[in-house]
């Protein structure tokens, strides 16, 4: 940590306060209004009942301590989305983290070739603009005119209904997040391969590991703090789940596709539930932090000497 | 000066913002006063056809339509009028009204009916306009009008032994209950989406239930007129009637039925086109449309009361121009007007003068619905009822698929409900306690 | 409100520098070349699976209306037409949504410039009381999800009567945490005696911040700009929430809008499809080394 080393006198360091106060306020006070403010407000709105009726005359607030989220326990849909939400999380994450890993693993070889084109054609689906490879992605995945059944077909198989049938939508979903998102991770992993210390190559060269006991024992836990990293920030992302389903499938079919992030929208801004919506938006926050404090607990051991 | 030039900046930087948002204007020329009009999905299309005569007529009236996916239209209604940036002028389905009137943000139009030589009252079907009234006023006309009724296999029923459509719920048992015995497997009477409240709903009108109580702060389900219709309702799928299917279940309703999967089946206007169009020519004469039947059985006349579904136009408060409005709206409302929207778009006209002089006279599968439209009733105009209805569905899944006795599911179903009123009940206990403390 | 593509601050030991690979290290066994061969065939199976679905869209939006819902379905256009694009352009009003976009992304892009820039100077070269405690507070803000302050910042948005203005859209993206962390992370590699012998010569303080950290900062700026730009234009939820005006509707909210009115028009909604991407994609195709180089700078170590 470097810091400022100005040595002044009293008059110094109170002109430094005061620069500093103007450089931050600017920034400090939008994000404090835009985002900060908001977020503890969301607090006290979702220990409310403020609703359309609010909406229309303030006092028909109540302030009714947990009830909302008592309410929120007892509703099914609740623990759909919920559940929706976690099965994206768990089966996504994970498979999204890995085909990021194996890809960079790949690209990182000293075999390759053309390195910065591959890496730019992988990173390009990241770029784009998520609601327009939704549409892209809900034709393809059409059962009768998409090129995935085709290609289906082509190979022998049975059409499947992607986004139609309870089974198959979440997965489609999975797919397409995949497809759009492990250039992302792959480029925070391939600087973390290069950060693997060529000579621990050697050492383990010369006692005799293979290419597969050299990636488990060297590579993997060179790679661990980047590997927290990487899991915790795509938790955080895919526990928002929005625009996919909104898109794609408005939560269907028999809301198989209804994510938190989504059930909030339609609490809050569809049905006007305020209180109810901002109680959603914090289960969500809570989930968020649950999520990265059991990663950061879990975290292999000499982790933290990296963070 | 320095923390001056700090907040210049930011200020520089909002003023710029300020003018950017307020962009979008297509220049001086345009005329004094621009209607902003929402319209949803077809209609939204639809409707700008009609735009030009009106503007003719009003050389100082531009109407401006937006046309918004009538799947977000709820959502962008609420969104709008929570954000203070309504348009002028909006279709509205029916069942929203309650809610834009709990946000106040419609202009009541009683005064303004009062004097309007274009628009009569008595020329609409009774049911329909009384989905526009609450607490006494008047907050929308409606613009074109919806209600379920039964559509059915004409060639499987009169080889039942039924050559023209059952009258009350007897026959209609006794109908469906031949069907079936000729079929069986799995072909069916009749077709009613378990997920779906609108048919438990529709027996239930018929009947004569009151749905809720007290003012509608309470639910009114177990109340001995629904519990009926409820009885009939699960008994249909207890002995194999009705098909045990949720609507995600039917791929594809017109080919099923086609197939004679299930002779039957309720729905509204936009499947006489559908069935029309996409029922094979082979099929063509061997369906049609009949009133819901009536549940006492000595009432052969009169059909079983449906919904009263459909869409009004409304004037938001914070219009600057709700003369203008007006003036649209009743443009709309004109029989030559409804009679061109019907063309367009098939969507049934609410004013029986239009119902005379349009296609629609000779049109022998809307006969069913003119009769209908004769016999509907508004459901609660409470802005919760959207909630109640997804609770019903769930009930009505629970005693038709999970083996609930129907009882208990209504028992379930009204403290369901009695838990979402629950900020009604309140809202109307300190309106009384302030009437009470200011008299 | 950014979507899920902004990585968090959450510090690791990740290095920058892609670009620069080190020399020679051993790797997996060389020389054995039906491995290499192996290795790329794998590598360009998955470049087709990248670029398959943006290929079809591209050879979609040139075909003729209908033709791309028949079976089997065609991959290319036959005939090819710009039929798609002019109806996008001429009935459906997609360039008054271009323009939306580009108003929006670039008054984000600008204002998250200066005032990411300011703060992001400020915490790593003012000492100040409680400093480092107050960013590492700051930080937190990125393990909260941008949902839980939309209902109430939609409600004050009300109150200033900013609900569909680009206002609105704008001012919650105008001061990030993720850009001051950005900034920061690269002003800390400023030598202080830079800074210092300005003070000495006279230099005011934002004179320093204006003509000498800015200048310096010139990539890492680049970086955010480019960070900032896709991100506010690819954003989704909180437009669709604040624009009710189809008017002011930007790119991503006009097209979820359109294809749920066409959804049997596909290679109509495919054409509105390329026209959303094509800026972005372009961008990052000409300015991709600062764009990745932001990537890996959020992780490194803090």
């Amino acid at each position: 940590m470097s810091s400022a080393t100005m040595v002044r006198g009293d008059a110094g360091a109170r002109a430094a306060r005061r620069a500093a106060v103007i450089f931050l306020a600017p920034g400090l006070v939008l994000i404090t209004l835009t985002f900060l403010l908001p977020s503890i407000a969301a607090l006290g709105l979702s220990l409310t009942d403020f609703d359309i009726y609010a909406v229309a005359s303030p006092g028909n607030t109540r302030f009714i301590w947990l009830r909302n989220y008592a309410e929120l326990a007892r509703t099914p849909m609740f623990w759909i989305s919920l559940r929706n939400t976690l099965y994206f999380v768990l089966a996504g994450g994970p498979i999204s983290v890995l085909v990021s890993l194996a890809v960079a693993v790949m690209l990182d070889s000293e075999l390759v070739r053309w390195r910065g084109f591959f890496r730019t054609v992988y990173f390009a689906p990241v770029v784009t603009t998520l609601v327009a490879v939704a549409v892209v992605w809900k034709y393809l995945y059409d059962p009768r005119y998409g090129l995935l059944n085709a290609g289906l077909h082509a190979i022998g198989l049975p059409p499947v209904d992607w986004l139609g049938s309870t089974a198959w939508a979440m997965p489609s979903i999975i797919l397409m997040t995949v497809w759009k998102g492990f250039g992302y991770n792959m480029i925070i992993f391939m600087a973390g391969l290069q950060a693997v210390p060529g000579d621990l190559y050697d050492a383990a060269r010369v006692d005799g590991a293979g290419a597969w006991q050299r990636f488990w024992h060297v590579t993997l836990p060179t790679l661990a703090p980047t590997f927290l990293f990487v899991s915790i920030t795509t938790m955080i992302g895919f526990l928002q789940l929005f625009s996919e389903p909104y898109v794609m499938t408005q939560g269907g079919p028999l809301h198989a596709t209804l994510s938190i992030g989504l059930y909030m929208f339609t609490e809050g801004f569809e049905s006007w539930h305020v209180g109810m919506g901002a109680a959603i938006a914090f289960v969500l926050f809570g989930l968020t932090l649950i999520g990265a404090l059991v990663q950061l607990r879990l975290r292999p051991k000499g982790t933290e000497g990296g963070a | 000066m320095q923390r001056g030039r700090g907040w210049r900046a930011s200020a520089n930087a909002a003023i710029l913002l300020a003018v950017a948002g307020c962009g979008g204007g297509r220049g001086q020329t345009a005329p004094p006063v621009t209607l902003r009009f929402w319209a949803f999905g077809r209609e939204g299309e639809v409707v700008e056809a009609l735009v030009p005569d009106f503007e003719r007529a009003h050389p100082g009236i531009n109407v401006r339509v937006e046309q918004i996916p009538f799947t977000a239209a709820h959502e962008k209604l609420l969104t709008s009028v929570v954000g203070r940036a309504a348009p002028d002028i909006a279709q509205l389905g029916n069942t929203w009204v309650p809610e834009l009137v709990a946000l106040r943000a419609l202009v009541p139009l009683d005064s303004l009916l009062a004097r309007s030589r274009a628009i009569a009252r008595s020329d609409y079907f009774d049911g329909i306009w009384d989905t526009n009234i609450i607490d006494g006023a008047t907050w929308g006309v409606p613009w074109y009008v919806d209600t379920r009724v039964i559509f059915y296999r004409s060639d499987i029923l009169a080889s039942a032994g039924f050559p023209a459509a059952p009258r009350t719920w007897r026959e209609w048992r006794e109908a469906l209950t031949r069907v079936r015995a000729r079929a069986g497997g799995h072909r069916y009477g009749i077709l009613l989406p378990i997920n779906e409240w609108a048919q438990p709903v529709i027996l239930g009108l018929a009947s004569g239930a009151p749905l809720l109580r007290d003012d509608d702060t309470y639910g009114d389900f177990s109340e001995p007129r629904f519990r009926a219709a409820f009885a009939f309702y699960t008994g249909l799928f207890r002995d194999s009637l009705a098909a045990p299917v949720s609507n995600v279940q039917i791929a594809n309703l017109y080919q099923s039925f086609g197939n004679g999967e299930f002779a039957m089946f309720i729905s509204g206007p936009w499947d006489v086109g559908e069935c029309l169009r996409r029922l094979p020519p082979s099929l063509q004469g061997r369906w049609t449309t009949a009133p819901i039947p009536a549940p006492d059985p000595s009432d052969t006349t009169t059909p079983g009361t449906s919904l009263a579904g459909g869409s009004s136009l409304v004037v938001f408060k914070g219009s600057p121009h709700p003369d203008s409005a007006w003036a649209f709206i009743e443009y709309l409302s004109g029989p030559a007007q409804q009679s061109r929207f019907y063309a367009l778009s098939g969507d049934l006209p609410p004013r029986q003068s239009a119902w005379e002089d349009s296609a629609l006279r000779t049109n022998s599968y809307a006969r069913a619905f003119r009769r209908q439209l004769q016999f509907v009733r508004a459901t609660p105009k409470i802005p919760e009822w959207d909630e109640i209805t997804t609770l019903l569905a769930d009930q009505a899944e629970a005693a038709v698929r999970g083996g609930v006795p129907p009882d208990s599911a209504l028992a379930v179903l009204d403290r369901e409900v009695d838990r979402a009123l629950e900020k009604r009940r309140w809202m109307r206990g300190r309106m009384h306690h302030d009437t009470a403390a200011t008299s | 409100m950014t979507g899920a593509v902004i990585p968090s601050g959450v510090p690791a030991a990740v290095s920058a520098g892609l670009d620069e690979r080190p020399a020679r290290r051993p790797r997996w066994d060389t020389g054995v070349s039906w491995r290499t061969v192996l290795l790329h065939v794998l590598l360009a199976a998955i470049a087709g699976v990248a670029v398959a679905p943006l290929a079809w869209m591209v050879s979609a939006s040139f075909m003729p209306a209908g033709s791309a819902t028949t079976y089997p379905p065609p991959l290319l256009p036959h005939p090819a037409t710009w039929a798609n694009y002019r109806e996008l352009f001429s009935h459906l009003d997609l360039s008054r949504e271009l323009r939306n976009s580009a108003i929006v992304a670039g008054l984000i892009t600008a204002s998250s410039l200066l005032f990411n820039s300011m703060a992001g100077y400020a915490f790593a070269k003012f000492s100040f009381p409680a400093r480092d405690r107050l960013f590492r507070l700051v930080l937190l803000g990125l393990f909260i999800p941008p949902q839980v302050a939309m209902l109430p910042l939609f409600i004050l948005l009300r109150e200033l009567h900013l609900v569909n203005s680009f206002a609105g859209v704008v001012l919650p993206s105008m001061a990030t945490v993720f850009g001051m962390f950005l900034v920061r992370q690269y002003v800390l590699g400023i030598p202080d005696e830079l800074l210092d012998a300005a003070r000495v010569d006279g230099a005011g303080e934002l004179r320093i911040y204006w003509s000498i950290v800015l200048p310096l900062c010139a990539p890492v700026l680049v970086t955010l700009a480019v960070f900032v730009f896709m991100s506010a234009w690819n954003d989704f939820m909180w437009p669709l929430v604040v624009l009710t005006d189809s008017a002011k509707y930007t790119l991503p909210v006009g097209l979820a809008n359109l294809s749920r009115e066409h959804v049997q028009d596909t290679e109509l909604m495919m054409a509105a499809s390329v026209v959303t991407l094509l800026p972005v994609l372009l961008l990052f195709i000409s300015l991709q080394r600062y764009y990745i180089r932001g990537i890996t700078m959020g992780g490194v170590k803090g």
